[in-house]
């Protein structure tokens, strides 16, 4: 029998809103796929573009960027600069032609356990109809 | 209305006199420009002082050995302003530094001209391009493209500076060996030649006469980014593209743009570590070394495609021949186009990534 495919999604979280909303998931007993491998970052402008393309080559089958809702960053705008730069890196892979659909930027506040867990379980679903990164199993790095 | 100079010399020889009409009365305080280095044909930008050694000025010699933009934004400050003769694509990328704060646009009285293109490296070196020299005239002076230019010049549609002070009208000029024909755009510039021996107009620069050769560029550029096909092939394309690079980073110590001293790629914060290659052969079977020069390519095009000028540097300096120039602008168009934003128009212009808009982009991240 064929393993079942599992992803990895790599997931850059601010330490302020998104990584508590999975915090918040967490104690209040929701259960979010074990997909999302959880990295903790003071803000979501601290993602330099290159740690997801980084993540992607080196056979990350997702990226997700999550950060609070636009106007609510805690460092006042760190979050629009995020967007900023997730938009140049998402249509640098449309012109190239790589798969943007594995980079995903997401809003989840500290008081949304809930919409972390649909998030991150739509993404998983999403990466899984995409398949394996196909970066994985090149000879290269 | 722009102020028109016209001397009754060749056109290279009325801008060095100008050079040195501006230097010898001590309106500026040096002349940076393209310089015979010696008697051989080879030659250099240099930072001059002495009016004696413009004698040997070539200011508008077509060859491109370093981005003078980048050059200049490094020249010390002197008392008053520095003269100095680039092209429009070095003065574009000079512009997009200093709102990387790498130079200040006081500090330079910037002289460019209508511009044909720049030959090369191969033909400047070979034969110091000198057989190539009165065809590229003759193809100025008719205002077409001249041949054997660089392709990313044949593709250029920015050949008229913006932001000069001055302007040096070559392309159409049906008469560029007795006579020369000088635009002067600022108060500034027409306070330094107040006293300046040449013939005085109004007028203003004529832009429809450029409009046959802009559309041959625009079409020129199409053309080349069509051929460049990367959005067909995707990872397996840039594997292919770049699995020839030999991470030498040449492509990235000439861009006029990467100017970052605590460069990602320059320090080791992305260099695998032993332990990496180790986890990853049982999945791959193989690693390709050297390592990450896919991560490096995009991720330098994540870092600054949307300032790229075009200028051709990276693509010259290649030694595996990868057509790394066409790539950054066929992207860096798309990713400055999310922002309407055109690198080297505007002094004023910040940016993209130090700025924001509250209300953009808000199909990004909402679920």
């Amino acid at each position: 029998m064929p393993k079942e495919f599992k992803p990895k999604i790599i997931s850059f979280l601010c330490k302020w809103c998104t990584y508590s909303g999975a915090d918040l998931a967490g104690t209040n007993r929701m259960k979010y796929p074990a997909s999302i491998l959880p990295v903790r970052v003071m803000c979501s402008s601290r993602v330099n573009p290159v740690f997801m393309v980084k993540s992607f080559l080196h056979g990350a089958d997702g990226v997700l960027v999550g950060g609070c809702h636009p106007g609510d960053c805690h460092y006042q705008s760190g979050n629009y600069f995020t967007r900023r730069r997730f938009a140049i890196l998402k249509r640098i892979f449309d012109t190239l032609g790589m798969e943007s659909k594995r980079l995903k930027l997401s809003w989840i506040s500290a008081a949304e356990g809930a919409k972390f867990v649909r998030v991150t379980t739509e993404f998983t679903e999403e990466i899984k109809s995409l398949g394996e990164n196909p970066a994985k199993k090149k000879v290269f790095l | 209305m722009d102020q028109i100079l016209s001397i009754d010399k060749g056109a290279e020889e009325g801008v060095v006199r100008l050079l040195k009409f501006l230097l010898e009365n001590d309106k500026v305080s040096g002349v940076f420009t393209l310089r015979r280095t010696t008697g051989k044909g080879f030659f250099d930008y240099a930072l001059i002082t002495d009016p004696g050694l413009l004698e040997d000025a070539i200011p508008l010699h077509p060859f491109m050995n370093v981005n003078g933009g980048k050059i200049i934004s490094s020249l010390p400050p002197m008392k008053k302003p520095v003269a100095a003769v680039i092209r429009p694509c070095e003065l574009r990328s000079f512009i997009e530094l200093v709102k990387r704060s790498q130079g200040s646009i006081d500090d330079f009285l910037l002289i460019s001209y209508t511009c044909g293109g720049s030959f090369p490296f191969d033909k400047t070196l070979k034969d110091n391009g000198r057989k190539l020299l009165p065809g590229y005239w003759k193809a100025v002076e008719k205002g077409v493209d001249p041949d054997n230019i660089r392709q990313s010049c044949a593709s250029c549609e920015h050949f008229v500076p913006q932001n000069a002070d001055i302007t040096v009208s070559l392309l159409g000029e049906k008469d560029l060996s007795s006579k020369c024909l000088i635009y002067l755009h600022s108060e500034r510039s027409t306070a330094m030649t107040e006293e300046f021996d040449a013939e005085i107009s109004d007028g203003q620069l004529d832009m429809k006469r450029f409009e046959a050769l802009l559309e041959k560029r625009s079409e020129q550029k199409e053309k080349d980014f069509k051929e460049i096909k990367i959005e067909d092939s995707g990872l397996d394309g840039m594997i292919d593209l770049f699995g020839r690079c030999i991470g030498c980073h040449g492509c990235m110590r000439v861009c006029p743009i990467c100017q970052c001293v605590l460069c990602d790629f320059e320090s080791c914060a992305y260099d695998p570590d032993t332990s990496v290659i180790a986890n990853e052969l049982p999945v791959r079977g193989g690693v390709r070394v050297p390592t990450d020069t896919v991560l490096f390519h995009i991720g330098r095009l994540s870092h600054m495609s949307f300032s790229c000028v075009g200028c051709g540097q990276c693509t010259e300096v290649c030694p595996a021949d990868i057509p790394v120039s066409t790539l950054f602008r066929k992207t860096g168009e798309q990713v400055a186009g999310i922002f309407d934003y055109i690198p080297g128009r505007d002094v004023d212009e910040e940016i993209p990534v130090t700025i924001f808009k509250e209300d953009e982009l808000s199909e990004l991240g909402n679920d």
